[in-house]
């Protein structure tokens, strides 16, 4: 049985990647307006560098596992 | 911290931004489009049953954990965490890392081996119809009624964090299910249990990441705890299980490591096909065994993000949680809400958004693995021998389509049912004892021992089962039986689920042995590749030290042992 789907790990990574995005894009907007409702530990800016870890995990995997590489499931 | 920090919106509910609910879609978005674009992958029965046996072991594994890592697990273990400390760790510890281990190294190869599509199958090749139709009709009604009542939960669930109204969570997580186990069945159930594996570790990562900043460590968080509960034990895992009265949990250690690690932990880890389906869909024996061993390891990690949110919260929430009895209290937050109020402390915009989703993916990934099992159990153990036995293959895989569609609406009934009865969910709970207990004695004796006869598999089960109703009646019309089967009074509710299941394996076993020697075996010819000696196991030796699977179960077991020390 031959099968030529697309790895589930480059799914992951470009999911990963793009929620990265979007939350590291959140953790700089929130440096210069920050939200209305405060959180603990603001001065960590975990959503920055949470956002930074997923986007490299991300793309990593997403590029790794890249549809055209034939990669392993 | 003012407690006012503690929460996003003044009704106690969270308020998620735009960018949360961007994130939210995302994710739905993309479970779907998975679920259509594996559709043309699953033509036929073993492609869309069992994914084709195809699956590589970091994939089965993650896979096999993750449908067992629902939202409700983790917000009801967070909660029970807050209330008796981490003596909830022994749900992942004693009471899943043996018994996970034991199905790889014992048992996996004789599914495995035996290329049973599932559980009841292997009872049908080991015992005949008898013993398969009673597993197989229990297990299906039972998964049906476990999928409503977790949706009907979570859907309650997410009223309170949220304010989403109940209809709209349950149709649109459902149908979201629905959508894309009909059309990729097992195959589209695993890739998107995995994708879920990710999202629910990286979103709920963040509060002990945080909480231990905040704490200063273990020590500072320690501290904290013995500060705003002066006198309690919320830190030590068997310190406290000398007797009955000495833990909050009203349980003694025989109760945790015969009841619970023994009898309920084995009987849900290596029989339940909810989860052993996902391992027994790899690519060959050693990668469904170290599929397996995968899946122990994260399981064994799992408290890092339900338990320790749940001591964090007892650290640093400036007040003290109530119970559910006392929910109508203004101000006051019930044990329920301990982790989404430590996501909301810690996340947000974003990691908000982030948080949810996992919350929302566990249910899924829950639910989606009680319809695939459900599905593969009725088309082959069900439909097919009681129904129609020798219809085209195709005909199989349309009835597994159209059986994912039916057991969603199904499960979206019993969610209503619920609704209107809510004590269904306590019967539910003593009917997953019921079943799932005694199934383990009955399918380890026939692995191990070549003498159980056909008519001890069957007996043996229904006795069991018997047995934990029986036990179970008797402490509902009589309380004070509760000294003679928990051993103790003071036992709670839980400690009478973990003894009677203990009792229900005892009368399994023996019943099974009893019948065994009275009545004729099987010939060793139709036990090839069912039981122990008659079974070429597949040799270990090719593999290098580091490839083989009881190298890495030998440090899992480490590990495991070395956690129980540690918090002794």
């Amino acid at each position: 049985m031959e099968k030529k789907f697309i790895s589930i790990w480059f799914f992951i990574g470009a999911l990963l990647a793009i929620y990265g995005a979007l939350i590291l894009a959140s953790g700089i907007y929130g440096l210069y307006a920050p939200p209305a409702t405060a959180v603990a530990m603001p001065q960590l800016h975990i959503a920055i560098w949470w956002g930074v870890g997923m986007l490299l995990f991300g793309l990593v995997y997403a590029i790794r596992f890249w549809p055209n590489r034939n990669r392993p499931r | 911290m003012p407690a006012m920090l503690l929460l996003q919106a003044a009704n106690g509910r969270l308020a998620l931004g735009s960018i949360d609910l961007v994130i939210i879609v995302v994710y739905f978005m993309l479970v779907i489009a998975l679920g259509l674009y594996l559709k043309k992958f699953t033509n036929t029965g073993e492609e869309f049953f069992m994914a084709g046996r195809e699956m590589t072991a970091w994939v089965a594994g993650l896979s096999f954990i993750s449908a067992n890592l629902g939202s409700l697990e983790m917000m009801g273990y967070a909660a029970a965490t807050y209330q008796y400390g981490i003596l909830i760790a022994h749900a992942y510890w004693i009471g899943a890392i043996p018994a996970i281990l034991f199905l790889s190294l014992v048992m996996m190869p004789f599914y495995y081996i035996c290329k049973t599509h599932s559980v009841p199958g292997y009872l049908k090749l080991r015992y005949g119809e008898g013993a398969r139709s009673l597993s197989a009709i229990s297990f299906a009604v039972m998964t049906i009624l476990m999928s409503g009542i977790n949706m009907y939960s979570m859907a309650i669930i997410m009223k309170v964090i949220l304010g989403w109204d109940i209809h709209f969570s349950i149709w649109v997580s459902s149908l979201t299910v629905a959508v894309y186990v009909m059309a990729g069945g097992l195959l589209s159930a695993i890739f998107n249990e995995v994708l879920q594996f990710f999202l629910i570790w990286i979103g709920c990562l963040v509060i002990p990441v945080v909480g231990l900043y905040e704490t200063g460590g273990w020590a500072g968080m320690v501290h904290r705890i013995q500060t705003n509960f002066p006198g309690q034990d919320f830190i030590h895992l068997w310190r406290t299980t000398g007797s009955f009265t000495a833990n909050p949990m009203g349980v003694h250690w025989t109760g945790l490591v015969f009841g619970w690690g023994l009898a309920i932990s084995f009987g849900y880890w290596t029989t339940d096909f909810l989860v052993v389906q996902r391992v027994m869909a790899a690519k060959d024996l050693r990668s469904a065994q170290m599929g397996t061993i995968i899946g122990a390891f994260f399981k064994m990690m799992v408290p890092l993000i339900v338990i320790l949110p749940g001591l964090l919260a007892l650290a640093v929430l400036p007040f003290h949680l109530v119970p559910e009895s006392q929910a109508g209290v203004a101000g006051a937050h019930t044990y329920n809400e301990a982790l989404p109020l430590m996501l909301a402390r810690y996340c947000g915009p974003g990691l908000l958004g982030l948080g949810i989703t996992a919350l929302v993916a566990g249910f899924m990934s829950g639910m989606a693995g009680n319809v695939t099992a459900f599905t593969t159990v009725w088309t082959y153990d069900i439909y097919k021998p009681l129904f129609r036995k020798d219809a085209p293959d195709s005909h199989y895989v349309s009835m597994g389509r159209w059986c994912s569609l039916l057991g969603v609406f199904v499960s979206i009934g019993t969610a209503y049912l619920v609704m209107n009865f809510s004590s269904i969910i306590v019967y539910a709970q003593a009917v997953f004892v019921f079943f799932i207990v005694p199934m383990f004695g009955t399918v380890i004796l026939g692995m191990l021992w070549k003498r159980t006869t056909p008519a001890a598999g069957f007996w043996g089960l229904l006795a069991g089962i018997l047995t934990s109703f029986a036990l179970w009646l008797w402490v509902k019309f009589d309380p004070s039986a509760l000294r003679l089967i928990a051993f103790s009074p003071h036992a709670k509710d839980m400690a009478e689920n973990i003894y009677r299941a203990m009792w229900s394996l005892i009368v399994n076993v023996l019943v099974t042995v009893a019948v065994s020697l009275v009545t004729k075996p099987k010939p060793d010819r139709e036990l090839v590749n069912l039981v122990y000696g008659l079974t070429d196991l597949a040799p270990a030796g090719h593999f290098s030290f580091f490839k083989r699977p009881i190298t890495w179960a030998a440090a899992v077991a480490v590990g495991f042992i070395a956690l129980n020390v540690w918090f002794w």
